[in-house]
């Protein structure tokens, strides 16, 4: 299985060295890094390569790492179901960047790329429609972005005298708790309580 | 052993009630009763609910309502048209963009109208209560008089609550809420 998934990156990267920045089979799945340009044209040479044939969209997502300088980066997963098997392509894209819609090639990444719109943020130049999909409606701020805090902004409550639901700033009757799953077995990075002298040495 | 000193707690003796219900039925044919209690006796036996099914607790409503436990025989019933029930049973998690869509399904219901909370996240967000798009009970939306506490509750919960309902609805006794 790991054979052929590398000779499949070492074939695509081949055909489209302008497009694929690197490629990895790690776990048993072929990851390929494409340039945020050549995205849109990448995704059709994948789907119509007799080689290839990465027919069915799987999913659209984005991962936010905030240390790097291209924070974002936008993951598409897609199966062949003539080869049977499976790719997943990375674009890293700054902040302020935009990503080329692949609604013409796949027309169920309209939805996808909303989502990600939603939850990150993230521009699709091309995209036919590209509004917000499961946050309520006037809502602000992206949920999936690792710098917004859990209990968002705003809250809901029906108000007896305006007889409507109104938004409010959040207000906590119980303080957020933080939960540390890290073990002290594996590798947590932070001296114990106890273990303060031992630490000092 | 002690002694009671307080007013009598032990309640009426059901079985001479019914004795002399059924004296009375056999002797004139007719029961004497207030017009608020014959009311009252109505509503309790026939609170048809507006099925608010949200998530997974929707599914242990269903089953109240089966043949296994059977809602039916306290002549509850599910009645999916909120203008034709009288109590709202909030199944599930409550999202800030579902509120005002429950306040408005809840604004149709004639009265009296009656609300039973179910589940962790009707009752107080639960699982979702630091969650940016639930809101943290369904009491800031409506006002509640059953919660239901389970995640998700069984319908035998559930059915203790309807009950718990009409003994709120007989206790209270009067025409107006």
């Amino acid at each position: 299985m790991t054979e052929a998934l590398k000779e499949l990156g070492a074939q695509i990267e081949a055909k489209r060295p302008d497009c694929v920045i690197g490629w990895d089979v790690t776990f048993d799945e072929l990851n390929v890094d494409v340039a945020p340009a050549n995205i849109a044209g990448f995704v059709e040479f994948l789907k119509n390569d007799p080689t290839c044939k990465f027919s069915s969209l799987v999913d659209v997502t984005a991962v936010d790492y905030p240390e790097r300088a291209k924070r974002f980066d936008v993951v598409y997963h897609f199966l062949s179901m003539y080869q049977n098997q499976r790719i997943r392509l990375r674009v890293s894209i700054r902040e302020d960047e935009m990503v080329p819609s692949i609604v013409d090639v796949h027309p169920s990444a309209n939805w996808f790329e909303r989502e990600v719109f939603d939850m990150f943020g993230i521009l699709f130049t091309g995209h036919p429609d590209l509004r917000r999909i499961l946050t309520d409606y006037g809502f602000r701020g992206y949920p999936l972005r690792k710098d917004f805090p859990t209990t968002g902004y705003t809250e809901v409550r029906y108000d007896e005298a305006q007889k409507r639901v109104v938004y409010e700033p959040v207000s906590l009757v119980q303080e957020y708790r933080q939960f540390d799953f890290m073990s002290p077995w594996e590798g947590a990075e932070y001296i114990l309580p106890g273990d303060e002298k031992e630490g000092a040495k | 052993m002690g002694v009671m000193t307080g007013a009598n707690t032990a309640g009426v003796d059901k079985e001479m009630v019914t004795q002399a219900l059924n004296a009375e039925l056999q002797d004139k044919g007719f029961l004497l009763t207030s017009a608020e209690d014959i009311i009252n006796w109505a509503r309790t036996g026939s609170l048809h609910w507006m099925t608010f099914g949200l998530a997974c607790c929707a599914v242990e409503m269903m089953h109240t309502s089966m043949p296994r436990y059977d809602a039916e025989r306290f002549g509850i019933a599910p009645r999916a048209s909120p203008r034709q029930s009288d109590v709202m049973i909030v199944a599930g998690t409550l999202t800030n963009k579902m509120a005002p869509a429950l306040r408005k399904v809840y604004d149709q219901m004639p009265e009296p109208r009656y609300v039973i909370s179910m589940g962790s996240c009707a009752n107080g967000g639960g699982y979702y209560h630091y969650s940016y798009s639930v809101v943290r009970g369904c009491d800031r939306v409506v006002p509640v008089d059953v919660y239901v506490p389970g995640c998700p509750p069984t319908a035998e919960a559930l059915l203790y609550g309807l009950m718990q309902l009409q003994r709120k609805i007989r206790r209270t006794g009067t025409l107006v809420r």
